[in-house]
C-alpha cells in the first residue's frame, strides 16, 4: 500500500465571479522514502493540491470530492480533530516564504518548542532539548544561542532551516515543500537542497517537492508530476519526464528553458498565456496553446495512457504517435487521431 | 552583433547609502564599491550576483537614478555630469523593471504609459504623430492596437512586461538596463520575453545591461557576464568562458550551484558548497569581501582588496590567489 494515495481530488474556490476549479481530478500515489516533484506554472494547482492534502485551504476554498488516504486512513471529511493528529505528525509542510511563515514577535526557540509540545507529549525541558537537537541537525551554528533570538536576526537561508527543523521535529512520514528555495539565492538554495536531500535519506521520509524550477526537479526528484490548469497532464520518473516527455505541454516546457548551449539560438516558447480557470475549455485545457492541437483536443480530454510502467500522459497527440507506431490500438479510446 | 567600440563606460563607480545605525550615528552602506566596466555597442552584458550584491544599484546609478557617490559614467565617449547631460542621456538610455505589477501606473491606460516618455521629452509634433508612435511601439512588442485603451490590471504578467518594454523603447534608446525583466514570469512566458529582447536588439541595434540572478537565462542572452559580490565586481569574461572556466572562487561556487534542468547532469554535478551567508554590507569584511566564505583565503586576503585585473585576454578577475588556485 502506498504511503499517500490521492484519488480524483477536486478542489474549488467559490468566488464572486464563480467557481474556480483549482484542482480538477488529481490522482497520484507516493511511496515511502521517495521524492515526488510537482511542477507547473502559477495557477496550475500545484500548491492547492498540497494545501488540500493538509486541509489548510484559505477562505473560500473547499475540497469538492475525491479521496486522500495516508497509510490507508481517509482524510477527506474526517474532521478537524483527526487532521490535527495528521498535520505535523504524519505530514508537515514548509512554505515558500521563510520571511512571513515565522512569527516575528516570538523567539525561534519558543516557536520550535510550541510545535514540538503541540504534537508530542514531551514536557518543556524535553521539547527544549529536541529543538536544540533539530537546529543542530539542520546545521544552525550555536543552536542554544539561536534559540533565544527572533526571526529578524536570521537570514533567509537560516529561517528556511528553522522552518525545516520545525517541520521535521515530529518526524513526519511526508514533508511537503512548497517552493522551498524560490525566495533564496542560488548558493543558499544549493545548501538547503543538499540539506533536504541528506535529511530525506537519513530519516527515510517522503518529500513532495512543489516547484516551477525544472533545475530543482532534476536535482532532487525520483518521480515528477506535471500539472496544467488543475489537472495532471503527465507523470513519470525524472528521467522519463526530461528525456522522453509524452505530453505536448511537457515537451513545450523542456524546449522553452535556456540551456548551457542555447546561446545565440532562439528559444522555443509556448505561445499564448496560461488559461483562465473561470472559463475552462471543454477539451484539453492546453489545447488553445498547443501547436499540435487536433480537432478532438478541443472537444474531449485525452484518456490517461501508459507509456511505461512508471510513465503516463494524457495527450491525444501522444496517443496518435503511439498508435502510428503500433504500440497501442485505438479500440478503447475514440477513433480520434486524425485532423 | 557587437562592434568593438564602448557605448557605455563606467570608471570607479561608487554608490554609498547612509544608513542610520543609532540615534545620531549613520554609517555608509557601500552598495557599489569601485566598479569599472564597459559595454560595447550592440552588446549584451549580463550582471549576476546574489541579492544585496549591488547589481540593481549598478543599473540604477548608471542611469543617474541615484547620484553616484564617486566615479565617472561615459556615454559614447562623453562624460555624463551636468543636469543637461543627464536629461539628454535619458533619451538614449532607459530601463525595464523587474516587477511588471508595481512598475505600471494602475490609473493610466496602456497608451498613456507608453506615451509618457514621449510627453516628457516632447518627441512628437501633434497628437496624430504621438498616437502613431505608440501603436508602432506596441507592434514592436507584440501588443494589438485594441490594447491601447486598456489598463494594466487587465493584462497578464508577460503582457505587462511587454508594456514595460514598449515604454522603455519609446524614446528610441540605444541602451537599456534590464533589471531582472523575466524573473517574475512563468517559464513558458519567460521564453517569449527573452526572445523578444533578442529580436529587438537585432532590429533596433540595442545595447543591454541585463541584470538577473538566473544564470541559465543570463548565459543564454549575454555576450559577456560580470559577477558581483558585496558591492564589488569579482569577475568579468565572455559568457561561455566564465560559465565553463570561472576563475574566482565565488564564481566557481555560483556556477556549480546552478540547478541544471537535466537529471543526469544534475546528479553528476559536483557542487562546491559555500559555508555561511553573505555578510551584511554594513559590516563588510576587510580586504576581499568573499574571504569569510572562501576556502582559499589567506592573511593577505584580509589585508587588501585584490586588484580587478586581466588574467587572460578579456577575462578580468579580482583574486589574490587566482594563479595558484587555477593551476
Amino acid at each position: 500500500m502506498a504511503l499517500l494515495e490521492v484519488k480524483d481530488l477536486h478542489t474549488s474556490f467559490f468566488t464572486d465571479a464563480g467557481e474556480v476549479k483549482a484542482v480538477n481530478g488529481v490522482s497520484f500515489e507516493l511511496e515511502r522514502g521517495k521524492v515526488l516533484g510537482i511542477v507547473g506554472e502559477s495557477g496550475s494547482g500545484k500548491s492547492v493540491t498540497a494545501y488540500s492534502i493538509m486541509q489548510i485551504l484559505a477562505g473560500t476554498g473547499k475540497i469538492v470530492s475525491g479521496s486522500v488516504k495516508i497509510d490507508g486512513q481517509e482524510l477527506v471529511n474526517s474532521g478537524e480533530k483527526v487532521m490535527k493528529t495528521v498535520r505535523g505528525n504524519k505530514i508537515s509542510i514548509i512554505f515558500q516564504d521563510p520571511m512571513t511563515s515565522l512569527n516575528p514577535t516570538y523567539t525561534i526557540g519558543k516557536q520550535l518548542m510550541e510545535a514540538i509540545m503541540l504534537h508530542t507529549d514531551r514536557n518543556k525541558k524535553q521539547a527544549y532539548d529536541r529543538a536544540v537537537e533539530m537546529l543542530r541537525l539542520v546545521n544552525v551554528n550555536e543552536p542554544e544561542k539561536r534559540m533565544k533570538q527572533y526571526p529578524f536576526e536570521f537570514s533567509g537561508g537560516m529561517r528556511q532551516r528553522v522552518m525545516i527543523a520545525m517541520a521535521l521535529a515530529c518526524e513526519p512520514d511526508i514533508l511537503i515543500a512548497d517552493e522551498p528555495t524560490t525566495a533564496l539565492d542560488v548558493t543558499i538554495q544549493a545548501q538547503i537542497l543538499e540539506l533536504m536531500g541528506t535529511l530525506q535519506k537519513e530519516l527515510g521520509m517522503a518529500i513532495i517537492m512543489i516547484t516551477h524550477d525544472l533545475g530543482v526537479v532534476a536535482q532532487m526528484c525520483d518521480e515528477v508530476i506535471v500539472m496544467y490548469a488543475g489537472s495532471i497532464c503527465e507523470k513519470g520518473t525524472a528521467d522519463e519526464i526530461f528525456y522522453t516527455p509524452g505530453h505536448e505541454y511537457t515537451k513545450g516546457l523542456m524546449r522553452s528553458i535556456p540551456s548551457t548551449t542555447s546561446a545565440g539560438t532562439k528559444l522555443q516558447p509556448i505561445t499564448g498565456t496560461p488559461i483562465d480557470l473561470l472559463n475552462m475549455p471543454k477539451g484539453c485545457p492546453f489545447a488553445p496553446r498547443c501547436d499540435g492541437a487536433m480537432k478532438i483536443c478541443l472537444t474531449e480530454r485525452a484518456p490517461v495512457t501508459d507509456l511505461s510502467s512508471t510513465h503516463w500522459s494524457a495527450c491525444w497527440q501522444c496517443i496518435k504517435e503511439m498508435a502510428e507506431k503500433g504500440e497501442i490500438t485505438l479500440s478503447d479510446t475514440k477513433e480520434g487521431g486524425e485532423e | 552583433m557587437s562592434e568593438n567600440k564602448p557605448l557605455i563606460e563606467v570608471k570607479g563607480l561608487k554608490e554609498y547609502f547612509n544608513i542610520n545605525v543609532g540615534l545620531f550615528r549613520s554609517k555608509p552602506l557601500k552598495a557599489v564599491d569601485d566598479v569599472s566596466f564597459f559595454i560595447n555597442k550592440g552588446e549584451t552584458l549580463g550582471l549576476v550576483g546574489e541579492s544585496g550584491c549591488g547589481k540593481t544599484t549598478v543599473g540604477r546609478t548608471l542611469l543617474h537614478l541615484y547620484k553616484p557617490t564617486a566615479g565617472e559614467i561615459y556615454y559614447d565617449g562623453k562624460l555624463i555630469k551636468s543636469k543637461a547631460d543627464i536629461k539628454e542621456f535619458r533619451k538614449k538610455a532607459t530601463m525595464v523593471f523587474q516587477d511588471p505589477y508595481s512598475s505600471l501606473n494602475p490609473r493610466m491606460t496602456v497608451a498613456d504609459i507608453i506615451g509618457e516618455p514621449l510627453d516628457i521629452h516632447g518627441l512628437y509634433k501633434d497628437k496624430k504623430e504621438r498616437e502613431e508612435r505608440i501603436l508602432e511601439l506596441m507592434g514592436h512588442v507584440g501588443l494589438n492596437s485594441e490594447h491601447a485603451s486598456r489598463y494594466a490590471h487587465e493584462f497578464s504578467g508577460g503582457q505587462r512586461q511587454r508594456i514595460g518594454i514598449a515604454r522603455a523603447l519609446a524614446v528610441n534608446p540605444d541602451f537599456i538596463v534590464c533589471d531582472e525583466p523575466v524573473s517574475a514570469l512563468d517559464v513558458s512566458i519567460q521564453a517569449q520575453v527573452i526572445n523578444m529582447f533578442d529580436e529587438l536588439q537585432d532590429k533596433l541595434n540595442l545595447t543591454y545591461l541585463f541584470i538577473a540572478h538566473d544564470l541559465l537565462v543570463v548565459r543564454h542572452i549575454s555576450d559577456r557576464i560580470a559577477v558581483m559580490y558585496l558591492g564589488k565586481m569579482v569577475e568579468l569574461a565572455d559568457a561561455n568562458e566564465i560559465c565553463e572556466r570561472p576563475l574566482h572562487p565565488y564564481s566557481k561556487a555560483l556556477m556549480s550551484a546552478v540547478p541544471m534542468p537535466d537529471p543526469k547532469v544534475a546528479r553528476a554535478n559536483q557542487r562546491i558548497a559555500l559555508q555561511g551567508d553573505i555578510p551584511s554590507p554594513l559590516n563588510a569584511p576587510s580586504g576581499c569581501p568573499f574571504r569569510t566564505r572562501c576556502q582559499y583565503a589567506t592573511d593577505k586576503c584580509a589585508e587588501s582588496m585584490p586588484e580587478f585585473k586581466e588574467a587572460s585576454k578579456g577575462h578580468f578577475v579580482a583574486c589574490h590567489r587566482v594563479a595558484e588556485i587555477n593551476d
